[in-house]
């Protein structure tokens, strides 16, 4: 690996200011698994490498029925999945951490990490957007806010600006009759990026037979995590049947424009959007009753 | 130059104190400087689990762990799974088991598998598959490593007292 200088702020003002007077040639280390890699490999140089773990509002993971969850940027996987109240309320987040790469992995990798690094294939990233997550941000000019699906740009880019850092990832609180899911398509049972993967969340009436609300988003089938605005709005008002399932993986598939690669073909790709939208949606409302 | 760090952390129950670069590993340095070379390196980017050790009772790759991140940290190695010159039950079980062949997987392998039976005493083929696989074998098949940790979870089971089940 090319040398380069650490450090590590004890808070954020700190954190800013290191990344400012690097002006974009200082890289952000929470759980290290896409950066001291793409380092190593030469994808990407710093002169400074800025660990974020030392800072309390990034390690912070607070949550309560009334307020929702507040996950810290740099929070690993381990600690959401095995934290009961957590992956309770929010499962297709549960069901994404629980699935990236390995154990030793999950005691690394974040959630912050995993959106900032901005992969297409990203699974926790469509958790991120049903969930209609805020991302908190913090830089030069004071803190702002982006929604999840607004925070990836294009592969491996993101929307923050130099000497901007995330701070956390702010969750709704859970609403009545809801539920999730996230699955994804890889052709080994475990460790390995998805071909395509899909979120669900859904809101169902008190009886739980009719989809009140519904959002849905996918992976790796596109320039970046994608919300599937067509068939979210179409399921309101639906049955929570099958029948509407299928149709709503029929519109969920109309936002794939995945590319062709060797883990799966355009056509492939296109194929599992709509059936990981059906699945996803027929866990979420399962997990809504 | 960026400047050698210092690094003061708990390594198998000792405290180490040690001097690295910041773009070293803590795999480099637990192999280099501490000369703990039971930790070994496969692929040096996160995907074989070869080089696994327990950081804060959390099992990670030190391939992509960097040194200067231990600082203040418990970092438990494959060296420490044996006590007073006895095999750990773990370490026992993949013998008798051939559950290893060249062994250059085996380190990492014994310390999340030590980790698992410390989660649960007691986990199916299923789970065992699932929390070893950031761990990878060339040359076994994984068959005789899964029935190697099963045999270890009845050892270590048996030993306990039976009031505590
Ligand atoms: C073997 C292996 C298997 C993997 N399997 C999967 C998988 O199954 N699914 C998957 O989605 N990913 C997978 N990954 C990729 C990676 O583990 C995830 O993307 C992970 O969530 C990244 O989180 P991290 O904390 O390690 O991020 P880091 O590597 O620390 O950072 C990732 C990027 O985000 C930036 N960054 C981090 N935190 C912040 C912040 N607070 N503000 C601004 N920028 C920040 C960093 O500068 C860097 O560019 C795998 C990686 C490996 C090595
Ligand atoms: S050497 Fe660290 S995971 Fe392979
Ligand atoms: S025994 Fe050779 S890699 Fe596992």
């Amino acid at each position: 690996m090319i040398p380069f200088d650490y450090a590590a702020p004890a808070t954020v003002e700190e954190a800013v200011a290191l990344l400012a007077e690097k002006n974009g040639q200082a890289k952000i280390l929470a759980g290290g698994t896409d950066i001291l890699v793409q380092l190593r490999e030469g994808l990407r140089r710093a002169e400074l490498v800025v660990d974020v773990k030392k800072i309390p509002e990034l390690t912070d993971l607070n949550y309560s029925p009334e307020t929702g969850l507040v996950l810290g940027a740099a929070v690993p996987c381990y600690r959401i999945y095995e934290n009961a109240a957590v992956a309770a309320a929010y499962p297709a987040l549960a069901d994404a951490t629980r699935i990236v790469g390995g154990w030793q992995i999950q005691s690394r990798a974040s959630v912050g990490g995993n959106l900032c690094n901005a992969s297409p294939a990203g699974d926790t990233i469509p958790p991120l957007i049903v969930y209609d997550v805020v991302c908190r941000i913090a830089g030069p000019k004071g803190l702002r806010e982006v929604s999840a699906a607004e925070f990836c740009a294009a592969p491996g880019r993101n929307v923050l600006e130099p000497g901007e850092l995330l701070i956390s990832l702010a969750f709704p609180p859970v609403a009545p009759h809801s539920g999730s899911a996230y699955q994804r398509f890889i052709p080994r049972n475990e460790m390995d990026i998805a071909v395509a993967g899909a979120a669900s969340w859904v809101q169902l009436d008190p009886a739980g037979k009719t989809i009140e609300k519904a959002r849905i988003a996918l992976a790796a089938v596109s320039p970046k995590p994608v919300y599937a605005e067509e068939a979210s709005v179409w399921l309101a008002g639906k049955p929570a049947n099958e029948e509407s399932f299928a149709h709503a993986g029929e519109l969920a598939k109309k936002v794939a424009v995945p590319i062709d690669d060797m883990r799966g073909t355009r056509e492939y790709r296109v194929h599992l959007a709509s059936v990981l939208t059906r699945r996803t949606l027929a866990d979420a409302v399962k997990r809504a009753t | 130059m960026p400047r050698r760090t210092h690094v003061a952390a708990t390594v198998n129950g000792e405290e180490v104190e040690f001097l690295c670069e910041p773009r070293q590993s803590l795999l480099e340095v637990l192999r280099e400087n501490l000369r703990l070379t039971g930790a070994k390196e496969g692929c040096n980017n996160g995907n074989c689990g070869a080089c696994t050790v327990m950081m804060n009772s959390v099992p990670v790759n030190s391939c992509i762990v960097l040194a200067v991140e231990a600082d203040g940290a418990e970092i438990e190695t494959v060296e420490a799974i044996a006590r007073q010159g006895h095999m750990h039950p773990i370490q026992q079980c993949f013998l008798e088991g051939a559950a290893l062949q060249c062994g250059v997987c085996t380190p990492g392998f014994l310390v999340a598998a030590k980790a698992l039976l410390e989660k649960n005493p007691n986990p199916g083929e299923h789970e065992i598959r699932f929390n070893l696989a950031g761990n990878l074998c060339r040359c076994t098949g994984y068959d005789k490593i899964v029935r190697a940790v099963q045999d270890a979870a009845e050892i270590m089971q048996s030993a306990q007292p039976a009031a505590v089940k």
